[in-house]
């Protein structure tokens, strides 16, 4: 029982930066944008926040946990939003090619984030000595009035506020996404733009608005990641990258439904450290196990194409770009 | 409207046009393919946006930079590609952009919904999805979004051309109730009898240009033929006599069902013969496509179908159902196929000219590599007799006008020296000129005792070009008739109605 | 509604065709402007004269000989990757999948330098190792392309998988073969007997990079332009409904296709192990997969369009490095700098392909 609460434990941590980093790619995927920068986007999340906390911190003797959740949050969305910023004015404005741009993005966010990262942890005195350990706490900090429930209750209560943000933003946006006005325009929008143009719709508002909040959103995943699983230091060893394809690999899971990034991101997770324990597994077949995640999403994605379920199928527009005067 | 221009790169889709539309009538937009009706009304509804000229609403200037600008001004256009979004409902269809930042509220629509089909005598299901549906409910529901967006004045491009005659009937009708109710009404068409059975007016574009209009009462079919084709339509195609027939291509039973399962051609038969041009009249998507792609080996056919293929010198017959288009090249068959969709599938729209004659032939020899001679030798030939305009040899086709592409498919597709050539919409957009190059290019062939398949929407042509004509209705055969004796009437007759043996 | 005629802002269209000098003009200005966005940046972290600086970045890369053959022998690599996309990309095949293919082709490349690099000498053993690694990263390629033929699988997010699939199949065989034992590399396999490393060749140990990634190059470019396959890859590109009309086999094409891509990038892999670093790990791609595709995409496919931008590419990348160690900085700001460059010159493409007027400007004489 014990290593199956820490399997599950470990799995919601992983679980939810991929949730964040999901949800905010559906959003932008729902927009027709296929953006192949959230790995990138991640990573300027969680540099960004973890700048942000760090020189909060450095001022001030005595900082607040409330503040220094704000300000890492805070700069964590706007520096991602400012990368799907990048993005939607390249692919949306200029019309370069989506795939190529959101590659750029991800080459260009990994050295801009492992540069500053590189960069705070020479500040800090080397590898490892970053210290925001009021933000990390403060993000870290559990809810105890669910611990005395059994093990369902420390189960519930194993996590930091940004675990529940994270499903509570994957329902928030599901129902965002089906029952409200602009969550409807915005699908219409994914699937014809020339549709939702002809309705009125300003496509080019739209994308840009759903790229860069989903880019928004996939970055608090790099920042939990920073905050809560490397306890607030920086690491430049491409943790947040792996996790980034892999929320872009969720997202096919889900069959872009958000509600269905919730159960899935904790189903990678787990697949992700079910090697951990297993008993018997030398050092180099845990590698094997390791694949799994991508595995099963292959095993999706090729379910996906052969059952070609309607409601199952990516936006129809996604990845190409719309122009109106197209002739 | 008025002196409304818009041009695309060279080609001046509109020029100074005016157009009046009166409150609480039925307008028909009369003008051949090409002639900028659509442009036009684009401009109207916020898809383009006009060159030069002023458009006036209510008597007010405005200016339309958005299909939300048109709304706002209560224009709502039904446009020929339908505008839906397939995995949606009708219902989240129709408030598509409407009330921003408020929830959706399915149940309130739907009971709008049911109240503007009531008034109007329309069948729309509010919860069911557009991928699902038919196109006449398909159509239905554009009509009923715009409705719901409370247009005054509604577009409708080319309506009937994807309906059943009942299906246009019913369509009409509800025009009438919504002009009834003071709305304008502009339907852009080039069927002549649809004008006279439906419109109050009727306005005239000839390439471009704005024509004139007359009240329909005042009117006939032959002076407005005449106002849309600039001449009196004596077409004067030369029509050789046929000599030496001889079978080349005998259908039977030919199925073929579309992706959904839907029969698009049902027992088709017919016998095409080398030396005659056998027209194929219908209205669009009767299963013309299905048929000639069906020959070219591009689509499945269904058991029990079959075709079999003479070649021009030989007594030798072979099976071409189940056969893919790869096999039928691999048997030596010589057909020609001039595609309605130009640069989808019968151009590579990116490559020269002289790449592109080799699209059918590259593979001929033995090098791994492509002989690259002989098709300039053939791109320069094509160019020198067909009087081809090319920004140069090198210029990729997509560049061209479409005239001069269609130029170059013909010219490639007749150079392969087929048994069997067939052709989906030869003239569609091509100016007078051009057309007669491809009739006279067309009864060359015949001469020479190739079989030529003539797949055509403007039936004064049919009339005066083929032997004989195959008039298919909804995927079945329902007359094969004589060229030279028919009567235009009678063709449309056939196009809409089974033939009497059919219903026997 | 207001009186005066409202005109959008900007207006945009379609260019006709624009001459390649003007062309090549804009795209030389994006750098240009890139530099100078980049001088900026530099400027405010290390608030040096970015002319000096760039004259480090020269230094970095040219400076001295080891130098410049360190930037061939990486520009060689890039190449050679762009060039093994380039046949999957004309034919609109979104092959994200290099880093996969090209580390499959290592692993491949290792155990036979491992396993084989006793008992076999030196030339059938590098013929070994091209053919395996060949195979290697064209079954690589292959799988993606059997779906996508079969039943239209997403090739984008398939093949971005299957390089995680590769990156843990190499862990694995770095855990098996880690040397010295705990330090979780392999580390420089056959250091004393150099079995199955690139002999040097005119005294340098690159020369024979050079030669393989060129014979690509040339060798693609007619592929590509003069052959019948690579005709038939430009068909299918364009449209699949002109390649069934002219009786290409759609299927047979894409999957062949994805096999020579695969098996390309899989010779990157074996250039890498046994031409460069001698050794295998997750990093022996180094992200040079993803760099590639937007090589291969900026060349418009060309083949020797694609030795400009990569050199150009590596040239930035040795420069950048050479400042960070010059300026106590970290390595990672080359990939900075890269992405800037990048995002200048994709956005450049939009001024080679599009007119935009402003308001009030006058209409062109036609």
């Amino acid at each position: 029982m014990g290593q199956l609460i820490a399997l599950i434990q470990a799995a919601v941590v992983f679980g939810t930066v991929i949730m964040f980093g999901a949800v905010g790619e559906i959003v932008t995927e729902k927009s027709g944008n296929l953006n192949l920068g959230v790995p990138g986007i991640m990573y300027l999340g969680g540099i960004c926040g973890l700048m942000g906390a760090f020189y909060y911190e450095m001022g001030n003797p005595e900082p607040i946990g409330f503040v220094c959740v704000l300000i890492a949050l805070t700069c964590a969305f706007i520096a991602s939003m400012a990368g799907g910023l990048i993005y939607s004015f390249l692919t949306i404005t200029l019309r370069a090619n989506q795939n190529v741009t959101g590659l750029t993005l991800t080459i260009f966010a990994g050295g801009f984030a492992n540069f500053f990262g590189g960069s705070l942890n020479k500040l800090a005195g080397g590898v490892g000595q970053i210290n925001v350990a009021a933000t990390s706490a403060a993000f870290r900090k559990t809810p105890v009035f669910l611990a005395n429930m059994g093990d369902i209750g420390i189960l519930l209560s194993a996590f930091g506020f940004m675990v529940y943000l994270a499903v509570i933003l994957a329902i928030l946006m599901n129902w965002f996404l089906n029952k409200t006005s602009i969550g409807l325009n915005l699908r219409a929008v994914g699937e014809s733009p020339a549709t939702a143009d002809a309705a009125g719709i300003n496509v080019t508002k739209y994308k840009y608005m759903a790229t860069c909040i989903g880019a928004g959103i996939s970055g608090l995943g790099g920042l939990y990641y920073v905050m809560d699983y490397t306890k607030g230091t920086w690491d430049s060893d491409g943790g947040i990258e792996r996790l980034g394809w892999l929320a872009v690999a969720l997202v096919i899971f889900a069959t872009w439904k958000p509600k269905r990034s919730i159960w899935g991101s904790y189903l990678f997770g787990m697949l992700f450290w079910l090697y951990f324990y297993i008993p018997g597994l030398t050092r180099s077949s845990q590698e094997i196990f390791k694949m799994l995640p991508y595995l099963v999403t292959v095993i999706v994605l090729i379910v996906i194409s052969m059952r070609h379920n309607k409601d199952d199928q990516p936006p129809a527009n996604l990845g190409l770009p719309y122009f109106r005067e197209e002739r | 409207m008025v002196n409304i221009t818009k041009t695309f790169g060279s080609l001046v889709a509109n020029n100074k046009v005016c157009l009046d539309i009166h409150k609480g009538e039925i307008l028909s937009l009369l003008g051949e393919n090409g002639s900028g009706k659509t442009t036009l009304m684009n401009m109207l509804s916020g898809i383009y946006l006009p060159d030069s000229g002023q458009i006036f609403v209510d008597g007010k200037e405005v200016s339309i930079t958005s299909p939300r600008d048109a709304f706002n001004l209560r224009i709502g256009m039904i446009h020929q590609h339908f505008k839906l979004v397939p995995v949606l409902t009708a219902a989240e269809n129709i408030i598509l952009g409407l009330n921003e930042n408020r929830l959706v509220d399915l149940k309130s629509v739907a009971a709008r919904i049911k109240e503007i089909c009531d008034r109007y005598g329309f069948v729309v299901e509010p919860y069911k999805k557009v991928y699902d549906m038919s196109v006449s409910e398909k159509q239905t529901l554009e009509i009923v979004k715009v409705l719901y967006r409370g247009a005054d004045i509604l577009i409708l491009d080319e309506p009937t051309a994807v309906l059943t005659p009942q299906e246009t009937d019913r369509l009409f009708a509800v025009m009438r109730n919504m002009k009834a109710d003071g709305k304008s009404i502009v339907i852009i068409t080039h069927k002549l009898h649809e004008v006279m059975a439906i419109s109050d007016r009727v306005a005239v574009l000839r390439k471009g240009q704005y024509i004139g209009d007359i009240a329909t009462a005042e009117t006939n079919p032959q002076q407005l033929t005449d106002m849309m084709v600039g001449h009196a339509v004596t077409l004067n195609i030369d029509r050789p006599e046929p000599e030496n027939l001889r079978e080349c291509l005998v259908v039977k039973d030919l199925t073929v069902l579309d992706v959904d399962g839907v029969k698009k051609l049902d027992k088709v038969s017919f016998t095409a013969y080398g030396g005659e041009i056998l027209g194929v009249a219908g209205i669009s998507g009767s299963g013309q496509k299905e048929l000639l792609e069906a020959i070219a080996g591009l689509q499945i056919v269904e058991p029990g179908s079959s075709m079999l293929y003479t070649a021009m010198d030989s007594e030798e017959t072979v099976e071409l159902a189940g056969r893919n288009s790869m096999d039928i090249k691999k048997m030596g068959v010589r057909s020609a196929f001039v595609p309605e969709d130009r640069l989808g599938m019968g151009l590579v729209g990116s490559m020269s000219i002289p790449d592109n004659m080799m699209l059918r032939t590259y593979g001929n020899g033995k090098s791994i590599f492509t002989d690259r001679k002989t098709p300039r030798g053939m791109a320069e030939k094509v160019v020198e007799e067909l009087q081809v305009m090319t920004p140069g040899m090198n210029a990729p086709v997509r560049r061209m006008s479409g005239g001069n592409i269609q130029k170059v498919l013909v010219g490639r597709e007749i150079a392969a020296d087929p048994s069997l050539l067939m052709t989906a919409y030869a003239v569609r957009g091509l100016d007078i000129n051009t057309s007669y190059t491809i009739y006279h290019l067309l009864n060359e062939q015949k001469k020479h005792g190739v079989a030529v398949i003539y797949v055509g929407e403007d039936l004064d042509v049919l009339l005066e070009l083929c032997d004989r004509i195959l008039v298919l209705c909804a995927g079945k055969v329902s007359g094969i008739v004589d060229g030279r004796t028919i009567k235009k009437e009678e063709v449309g007759l056939l196009m809409t109605h089974l033939g009497q043996e059919e219903e026997a | 509604m207001k009186k005066e005629s409202r005109e959008p802002l900007v207006r945009i269209s379609k260019r006709g065709v624009m001459s390649r000098g003007k062309a090549w003009g804009i795209r030389l200005v994006a750098v240009a402007l890139s530099l100078i966005v980049c001088a900026f940046i530099i400027f405010a972290i290390v608030k040096l004269n970015p002319l000096k600086v760039y004259g480090a970045m020269f230094e970095g890369a040219f400076g001295t000989s080891k130098r410049i053959w360190v930037t061939v022998r990486d520009t060689m690599m890039l190449l050679c990757i762009a060039i093994g996309l380039a046949p999957a990309f004309k034919m609109k095949f979104w092959n994200i999948g290099a880093e996969g293919q090209i580390l499959m082709g290592g692993i491949v490349s290792a155990a036979c330098m491992i396993y084989l690099g006793k008992t076999v000498s030196t030339i059938p053993l590098l013929v070994i190792m091209l053919i395996g690694s060949m195979m290697a990263g064209g079954i690589w390629g292959l799988i993606p392309g059997l779906f996508k033929a079969k039943w239209n699988t997403n090739e984008t997010l398939f093949t971005l998988m299957m390089n995680y699939i590769a990156i843990q199949i190499t862990s694995f065989f770095v855990a098996k073969w880690e040397n010295p034992f705990g330090s979780n590399t392999v580390g420089i396999i056959n250091s004393r007997t150099q079995a199955g490393w690139f002999p040097p060749i005119f005294g340098q140990a690159y020369t024979l990079n050079v030669i393989i990634v060129m014979l690509l190059v040339v060798g693609m470019y007619l592929y590509l332009n003069y052959s019948k396959q690579g005709y038939e890859i430009a068909v299918v590109g364009e449209s699949e409904n002109t390649a069934r009309y002219a009786a290409i086999n759609v299927k047979k094409v894409i999957i062949r296709t994805m096999a020579i891509s695969g098996a390309l990038c899989g010779i990157a892999g074996f250039i890498a192990v046994a031409g460069a670093s001698h050794t295998i790990s997750t990093s022996t791609a180094g992200g040079q997969g993803f760099t590639a595709i937007i090589v291969c995409w900026l060349s418009k496919f060309n083949s020797f369009i694609m030795i400009l931008i990569s050199a150009l590419l590596v040239f930035f990348e040795k420069g950048a490095i050479e400042i960070a160690s010059r300026y106590n900085l970290n390595d990672y700001v080359s990939s900075m700098i890269t992405g800037i460059i990048l995002f200048f010159i994709l956005g450049s493409e939009f001024f080679i392909n599009y007119k935009v007027k402003f308001r009030g400007s006058k209409e062109e004489a036609k």
